[in-house]
């Protein structure tokens, strides 16, 4: 099951490096969200895979430590990250269609005004 | 769930009975504090004369708060607290030891200096936006990762700086901060992404997140290979984040495009939080790999510390000269890194320092002479010197004191460094170090002949500004008379980042402080 998981989270990442190899930042964005999905999923993996066994613990304490249960901290790490990278996508966005609206392009080779192109020499002598 | 269970559990062998004691609390006050006054801005959001006079006070107590718990680490080592009442490593544990106490400390300073500054340099539209809000959540986050003793919440508090930092940068809506804040803001998710990724193969290897924990189990791990990736992928990820070579093209893209006061935070602050976690990480957490590392985190900073000099003597807007200055500070703190000496980190804590605070008061200064003489650009010269002689003085001084002149700040710090790569043979470190001191110099030197020096040559005398001596002279002095103090006065500083450095080479007291048992696993 692991093996399986490790194979679809390089996956993820394969596609997430291909998407932000591009000039669009729209691809970009895709790449981040991708990327963030494949983080989950590894952070999800690292924590070991078991099949239908709820991490709650009932009954005594004795019987408690025999049982081998699904890892409950993976989860919450993941959940907050998924928070964490969607609250971040939803910013991106904005910025993303903010750029597209104020300089009427996403190409980012053709971003560059905060960088303009030929930029004057400092001067060379007193 | 049976009632009768309960009797035969000793809640002490899973949790902590004993609330902490009352000095204790300090390790999180400045958050609270941080957290709070935000709320309370964000509240009066629109009430634009009230924001300063809630946030400066803020600030200050913030400053207050920041010292307190310096003294108390200083007089009882590594102080931890847990969260929720668990034992670590199961709670979240904040754990203070002097390298974050100081750091706190002196972002606390550069904000409450930045506070000020903000007061006559963000308009209303700027505070209604939540330029101070932003700033308190900025320091929440700035904060947060400096104390917290935990792999897991250090990337929360890394995404809470992250988050606020891209408000700030954004604040005003114009092309160039757009452009900018898009280059910034895909690069650092970018790093804090490979951050978690390798948070997630450490839990993996490791099982667990608390530092001190992983401290104390590093050295008996059988399996040592992956842990090798774990930690490149640390050095990658907050070397972006501290702008180091070659992941260094976000900063200076962005940097000079948001207000003057933002640069000047996002410069004192923001990237020191990286070098600040890869000394954790790899002094305290995994020494060994760090070793095999050395000669690669070497190699970045002197290519850091001479291209950032080199980019800075290539510009011609003073903003941007600036952020080329604070890539190459970059490199003279990973330097100390790769040396991992006592001498070399103390160097580094020294340098940090140092740096947060005039990179600060800098940036600063490049705003004020710019509203005095109307534009960044170092070409035009607009006599600063007959019309601000005060201004000119105090940048003279920063200038000497970035470029590692004594009598100044910068001075101490690239000494212990030089001597430190010099006492392990890195004859090639050491001259990386002093060439970027020269090359800095005739950078700065540059500027301060043509900008300042230079007397006004247009036919039409420039309109005399008069500047404010609360909100901008006031600050930009504060953080001067700091450079200067501890150039003239490096004693205390130096025992403090001694102290300190023993403290992040040898973890035993932080391991301590955080396991009281003692045991060593």
């Amino acid at each position: 099951m692991e093996a399986l998981m490790t194979l679809l989270v390089g996956i993820f990442f394969a596609i997430a490096i291909y998407l932000f190899l591009s000039r669009h930042i729209i691809r970009i964005l895709l790449g981040v969200t991708i990327l963030g999905n494949a983080v989950n999923l590894l952070i999800f993996t690292s924590g070991r895979l078991t099949q239908e066994i709820p991490p709650i613990l009932s009954g005594n304490a004795a019987a408690a430590r025999q049982m081998v249960t699904a890892n409950p901290l993976p989860q919450a790490l993941i959940l907050t990250a998924i928070v964490i990278s969607f609250s971040f996508f939803a910013f991106l966005l904005v910025l993303a269609y903010r750029a597209y609206q104020e300089l009427e392009t996403d190409d980012i080779e053709e971003m560059r005004f905060a960088e303009p192109e030929n930029q004057q020499l400092p001067p060379l002598g007193y | 769930m049976a009632s009768s269970d309960k009797t035969n559990i000793d809640l002490s062998v899973a949790m902590i009975t004993e609330a902490p004691p009352l000095a204790d609390w300090l390790v999180i006050a400045p958050l609270l504090l941080c957290m709070v006054v935000g709320a309370v801005l964000l509240m009066i959001r629109k009430e634009t004369r009230a924001q300063p006079i809630v946030a400066i006070p803020g600030l200050v107590a913030l400053v207050i708060v920041d010292a307190a718990l310096l003294l108390h680490v200083m007089a009882n080592g590594p102080v931890t607290m847990t969260m929720g009442r668990w034992l670590p490593p199961f709670g979240i544990s904040f754990t203070v030891d002097i390298l974050g106490a100081l750091l706190t400390l002196t972002a606390g300073i550069a904000a409450l200096a930045g506070g000020i500054y903000g007061a006559g340099d963000v308009n209303d539209t700027g505070r209604r936006y939540g330029f101070y809000p932003f700033l308190f959540l900025m320091m929440a986050g700035v904060s947060g990762a400096f104390l917290t003793g935990d792999i897991f919440n250090l990337y929360v508090w890394f995404e809470v700086l992250l988050i606020s930092s891209f408000g700030l940068l954004i604040l005003g809506s114009e092309r160039g901060q757009i452009d900018g804040a898009t280059k910034y803001a895909f690069l650092n998710l970018v790093a804090t992404t490979l951050f978690l990724i390798a948070t997630g193969y450490l839990y993996g290897i490791m099982g667990t997140l608390n530092m001190a924990d992983i401290a104390r189990k590093a050295p008996n791990l059988t399996d040592k290979a992956p842990m090798m990736t774990v930690v490149s992928l640390y050095v990658l990820a907050f070397g972006m984040k501290a702008a180091a070579f070659p992941a260094n093209f976000w900063l200076p893209a962005s940097y000079h495009t948001p207000r003057v006061v933002v640069s000047a935070l996002f410069a004192g602050l923001l990237t020191k939080v990286g070098v600040y976690a890869l000394m954790r990480i790899t002094l305290l957490l995994f020494p060994a790999e760090r070793d095999t590392l050395a000669i690669v985190i070497a190699v970045v900073a002197a290519a850091t510390m001479l291209l950032g000099a080199m980019g800075a003597l290539a510009q011609t807007d003073f903003r941007r000269l600036l952020g080329f200055l604070v890539i190459s500070g970059i490199g003279v703190m990973f330097a100390g890194i790769a040396l991992a000496s006592p001498g070399g980190v103390s160097g580094t804590m020294f340098y940090a320092v140092h740096s947060m605070i005039v990179m600060t008061a800098l940036y600063l200064a490049s705003g004020m002479a710019a509203r005095a003489s109307g534009g960044f650009s170092i070409a035009q010269p607009r006599g600063l010197y007959q019309s601000h002689l005060l201004l000119a003085a105090i940048s003279l001084i920063l200038f000497f004191a970035v470029s590692g002149l004594p009598p100044f700040s910068g001075f101490w710090p690239k000494v212990i460094l030089v001597k430190a790569s010099l006492d392990v043979g890195a004859w090639w470190l050491a001259g990386a170090i002093l060439l970027t001191g020269f090359l800095t110099t005739i950078a700065v030197g540059r500027v301060w002949l043509h900008a300042y020096w230079r007397p006004d040559a247009s036919d039409t005398p420039a309109e005399p500004v008069s500047l404010s001596p609360m909100r901008d002279y006031l600050p930009l002095i504060l953080l001067t008379g700091l450079v200067v103090l501890v150039g003239l006065f490096p004693q205390r500083i130096l025992e403090l980042t001694q102290t300190g450095s023993e403290q992040l080479l040898n973890p035993l007291d932080y391991i301590r402080s955080v396991f009281p048992q003692g045991e060593v696993k």
